[in-house]
């Protein structure tokens, strides 16, 4: 090994998950010297592929890609670099109880039971949103707008902003756009459509990730999130699970010259007459630049690597106050061989599946994180990867699920017991729609929202490191004294999912941090 | 209800909630020279306005020996292995130049670089400080403390203080037995043995004069009392209220917290709060003292680009004080700021105003006006002062400042 400590790099990145690589790849393709230090022996994060059971892997936390930014699959050149995908366009089927299953592709929407109006109220609504969707598309491709201190780019996005809202859209669909952008998505939905399991798995898609309930305020902002970033809110599924994604990136870095170490933790950062000047790891090895860019949730950054008394108080308050609640744990199952699900045939287990069956289910298994309490009857989305991925597994099959709500903080804490529980809870739950599952499962098990903390640092659980709601995006984001990715001490940069335009397996945040570094803000 | 007491009720009845009234341990003592009943509410505590007359009371200050009962100001403790980096944070000031057995006066601002309150900082030990304040201060500490290795408290009910100011002080307190007490230099702060446990005595205050403050427990407080009378007799000592304090505070040119200027935590509108710098507090910030602190990269700024206002110690012209009066910069010319505090000075025998000018004007010797408004027998007049920008404070003597203090 060189002797690092007698060298300067141009910016040294803490945390090698996908934003950090992404940031690095970027940072090191302008020229720059750049090294990035991840504390686990992998690199990619909370997007990651890892063992289960007798080699048998999936994705850890994050298993579908439907947000990857577009620009930065495509000028880091990903594919080139090994991502490839198993599948993509996954459709949705939402379960029932009755086998009469709700089929969502693209812009439609089929059932036996569901009116003609509402089919094509759903497309009418889809195509809207994804009017939506383009008008703030844009918005995170760059940097949010200084609104203080406006450079002529803020004003060129402001005005490319109000061009879209009011000529993109035109006058009737930017007041539509302005009633509806702070609404709960149950009263949309509500607006829109009658039928019942149609707007429960709606709903489910506003309420995934966060912790809020189909009536809780804003959240049909983070439905229309889903669809303005990444690929028209497509979902694909990669070959080899969600690390073959931080790989082909890691790939990307180090092809353009970035170092990428492994195993090396960073204990602290040097700051020296109000500025930082670099680091120290773990092993006690001192690593040296005037540019440190976190890849960690700005709460971690601000209070735990840089320690709080190198900012100033009110900064360190704010940071306090953002939003972090996570309110989903993941499911991961081996199966024998596939359960069977009434009304669906083993090509229909390729569909994402969801179990939200009414917006009254859903909100009812939000009431319990409210009080600290898992769902008695959990919401899901289900995938089986293995279907279009025979990498993952020899034999049998693997379901990974996002199952809602679990909290953060459980009454009496997540105990082995609590845990066993709850994940009883979950299979009972898959159980009504398939119900032979015991039967074929060979191995199962649970990451609370504690354990997703604990094993990928994402505070509270919340894997969008801090809720996407209105008070929390763009120019707020994280606060609004570092959206532009530089903390308010000389040197020291956010580019993880904390910064805009935020979490998801984007890459966005990384690029936008890079070009924020590269233009010289701080 | 609302009735006085011969008790803290506070400490001991659980309904005290009822009268939101709290006494102070000096309160039977202070009531016993109370001729006028004029009290009013400084935080919870009621305090008293006048005893008997200010004019009387204030010459107390600068003539013979006053007690101002500060048992009401806002008192913390901290301490922790990381207090000096803490302080040192929350400070404008560099800490690291206060010792221990040393005080400091200072500001506290926001990270807009605001001023929160002014107040000083006794360095006890170490790794242990008080900060005094007029204004609360929990919430600010509680930011400040986020992710810091200290513990701090609020010890405003467990300390009860008096300040003890004027030119006889120091021959009162060497009588009462406190040996070397004449050593001690101004924002000096010891310990001395009292009955009942240590007592300790800074060389502080808000007079502009030779004072002192003396911090004890709740217990202490009467004795303490009795033993000042029992030492100073011959000195005419005399308790004072409120009123006397603010002729000392303006004549000496010193600022108040919500008078002067308003806390910037609890101001809301934009260009209301006031920086270090407009409060011609130049001399408190140490930009350079190579850690972050509150405020410090907005101050920097301003530092860079130039203030927005500027504190300026008046001399009006005539003996009408300029109560509230805007500022101009010829008679009946452009407003350019106002009169925060204003009071004749009965001893610099000047009609002393503290306000604020839109920079650039307001440097010292610049002559600006002020428009007084003023009742006689109930009939408003008005009448333009010509004001002369001063120096320094009118009132600043040698003794304020001489170590040992002159004896009497």
């Amino acid at each position: 090994m060189t002797n690092n400590s007698m060298k300067k790099y141009d910016a040294v990145i803490i945390g090698a998950g996908h934003n950090g690589l992404v940031c690095a790849a970027y940072l090191a393709k302008a020229g720059k010297n750049v090294v990035v230090l991840e504390a686990n022996e992998q690199v990619g994060g909370a997007a990651v592929t890892g063992e289960l059971v007798d080699g048998k892997k999936t994705s850890i936390c994050a298993h579908y890609l439907n947000q990857l930014n577009g620009k930065v699959s495509s000028e880091l050149n990903l594919t080139s670099h090994g991502l490839k995908l198993a599948a993509t366009d996954v459709p949705t089927i939402a379960l029932n109880v009755d086998g009469d299953h709700l089929r969502f592709n693209g812009n439609t929407v089929q059932s036996s039971n569901i009116s003609e109006e509402d089919t094509a109220n759903y497309t009418k609504f889809m195509s809207l949103i994804h009017e939506y969707a383009n008008t703030l598309g844009f918005l995170m491709d760059e940097p949010p707008l200084d609104i203080f201190n406006m450079d002529f780019s803020d004003k060129m996005t402001a005005l490319k902003l109000g061009w879209k809202l009011r000529f993109g859209l035109g006058a009737e669909k930017m007041s539509e756009f302005l009633r509806m952008i702070g609404m709960n998505i149950r009263d949309v939905l509500d607006d829109e459509f009658d039928h019942e399991p149609l707007k429960g798995a709606m709903s489910f898609d506003a309420v995934l990730g966060t912790h809020t309930g189909p009536y809780s305020a804003g959240n049909f902002f983070t439905f229309l999130y889903r669809y303005a970033s990444g690929d028209r809110g497509a979902l694909a599924i990669p070959e080899g699970g969600m690390g073959t994604v931080t790989s082909a990136m890691a790939k990307a870095a180090k092809a353009n010259g970035a170092e990428i170490r492994t195993a090396a933790k960073v204990k602290s950062v040097n700051v020296e007459n109000c500025a930082v000047s670099g680091v120290v790891l773990e092993n006690g090895e001192e690593i040296k630049s005037d540019c440190i860019i976190s890849n960690a949730h700005i709460r971690t950054t601000v209070l735990d690597i840089v320690g709080t008394k190198y900012f100033e108080a009110d900064f360190v308050k704010r940071t306090t106050d953002v939003r972090s609640r996570g309110g989903a744990a993941k499911l991961h199952i081996v199966l024998k061989k596939l359960p069977e699900f009434k009304g669906l045939t083993s090509d229909d287990l390729k569909s994402r599946l969801v179990i939200a069956p009414n917006q009254k289910e859903v909100e009812h298994s939000f009431n319990h994180i409210k009080y600290k309490e898992y769902s008695e009857k959990p919401i899901m989305e289900i995938s089986i990867p293995s279907l279009v991925d025979s990498s993952l597994t020899d034999e049998g099959h693997i379901l990974n699920a996002t199952v809602q709500f679990a909290p953060y903080d459980l009454k009496g804490g997540w105990t082995a017991k609590a845990k066993a529980d709850f994940l009883n809870k979950c299979i009972d739950r898959i159980a009504e729609y398939a119900p032979n599952i015991r039967d074929v499962v060979e191995h199962a098990e649970i990451l609370t929202p504690l354990d997703l903390e604990e094993r990928f640092g994402l505070v509270g659980g919340n894997w969008h490191h801090g809720e996407l709601t209105l008070d929390q995006m763009l120019m707020l984001r994280p606060v609004p004294e570092a959206s532009r990715y530089a903390l308010p001490l000389d040197g020291m940069y956010l580019c993880g999912a904390s910064a805009h335009p935020g979490g998801g397996v984007m890459g966005a945040a990384g690029r936008n941090a890079a070009q924020a570094i590269l233009k010289g803000d701080e | 209800m609302f009735s006085e007491t011969n008790e803290n009720r506070s400490e001991h009845d659980p309904m005290h909630w009822k009268s939101a009234v709290k006494y102070s341990p000096f309160y039977n003592k202070i009531k016993e020279y109370d001729y006028v009943n004029k009290w009013h509410r400084w935080a919870e505590y009621t305090t008293p306005d006048m005893l008997e007359d200010p004019t009387i009371e204030y010459f107390a200050i600068r003539n013979s020996a006053s007690i101002f009962d500060i048992t009401p100001m806002s008192k913390y403790r901290i301490k922790g292995p990381e207090a000096l980096d803490f302080m040192n944070r929350l400070l404008p000031r560099d800490m690291t130049k206060i010792r221990v057995g040393r005080v400091a006066y200072t500001v506290w601002c926001d990270d807009e670089g605001m001023v929160c309150d002014d107040g000083t900082v006794f360095r006890v030990a170490e790794d242990e400080y008080l900060l005094c304040a007029q204004e609360r201060q929990m919430e600010i500490l509680r930011r400040n403390a986020i992710g810091m290795d200290i513990e701090y408290s609020e010890v405003t009910d467990e300390v009860a203080a008096i300040s003890f100011q004027g030119p006889c002080t120091c021959a009162i307190l060497k009588n009462m037995g406190f040996k070397d007490v004449e050593t001690m230099k101004m924002f000096d702060v010891r310990y001395f043995d009292f009955p009942g446990g240590e007592i300790m005595i800074s060389r502080t205050g808000y007079t502009g004069d030779l004072g002192y403050e003396i911090w004890t427990k709740n217990d202490q407080a009467e004795p303490l009392w009795d033993a000042i009378y029992a030492a100073g007799k011959d000195y005419a000592i005399r308790p004072i209220g409120g009123d006397a304090l603010e002729i000392a505070r303006i004549e000496a040119g010193l600022i108040a917290a919500n008078v002067d200027f308003s806390p910037a935590n609890e101001t809301v509108r934009p260009g209301h709060a006031k920086s270090p710098y407009e409060l011609g507090l130049d001399w408190l910030v140490k930009l350079d003292k190579g850690v972050v602190f509150n405020g410090r990269r907005a101050l920097k700024k301003e530092k860079e680009n130039g203030s927005r206002y500027r504190f300026v110690r008046l001399d009006v012209e005539g003996n009408k004080p300029a109560h509230n009066a805007y500022l101009f910069d010829n008679e009946d010319g452009k407003n350019i700021g106002y009169v925060s505090s204003a009071a004749w000075a009965p001893s610099a025998k000047t009609n002393v105003g503290l306000g604020f000018v839109d920079m650039p004007h307001g440097e010292v010797g610049d002559v600006v006006w002020a428009e007084i408004y003023y009742q006689k027998e109930l009939k408003w007049n008005r009448r333009w002062a010509k004001c002369t920008v001063m120096a320094g404070p009118a009132w600043n003597p040698p003794r304020k400042t001489l170590t040992p203090p002159a004896d009497f």
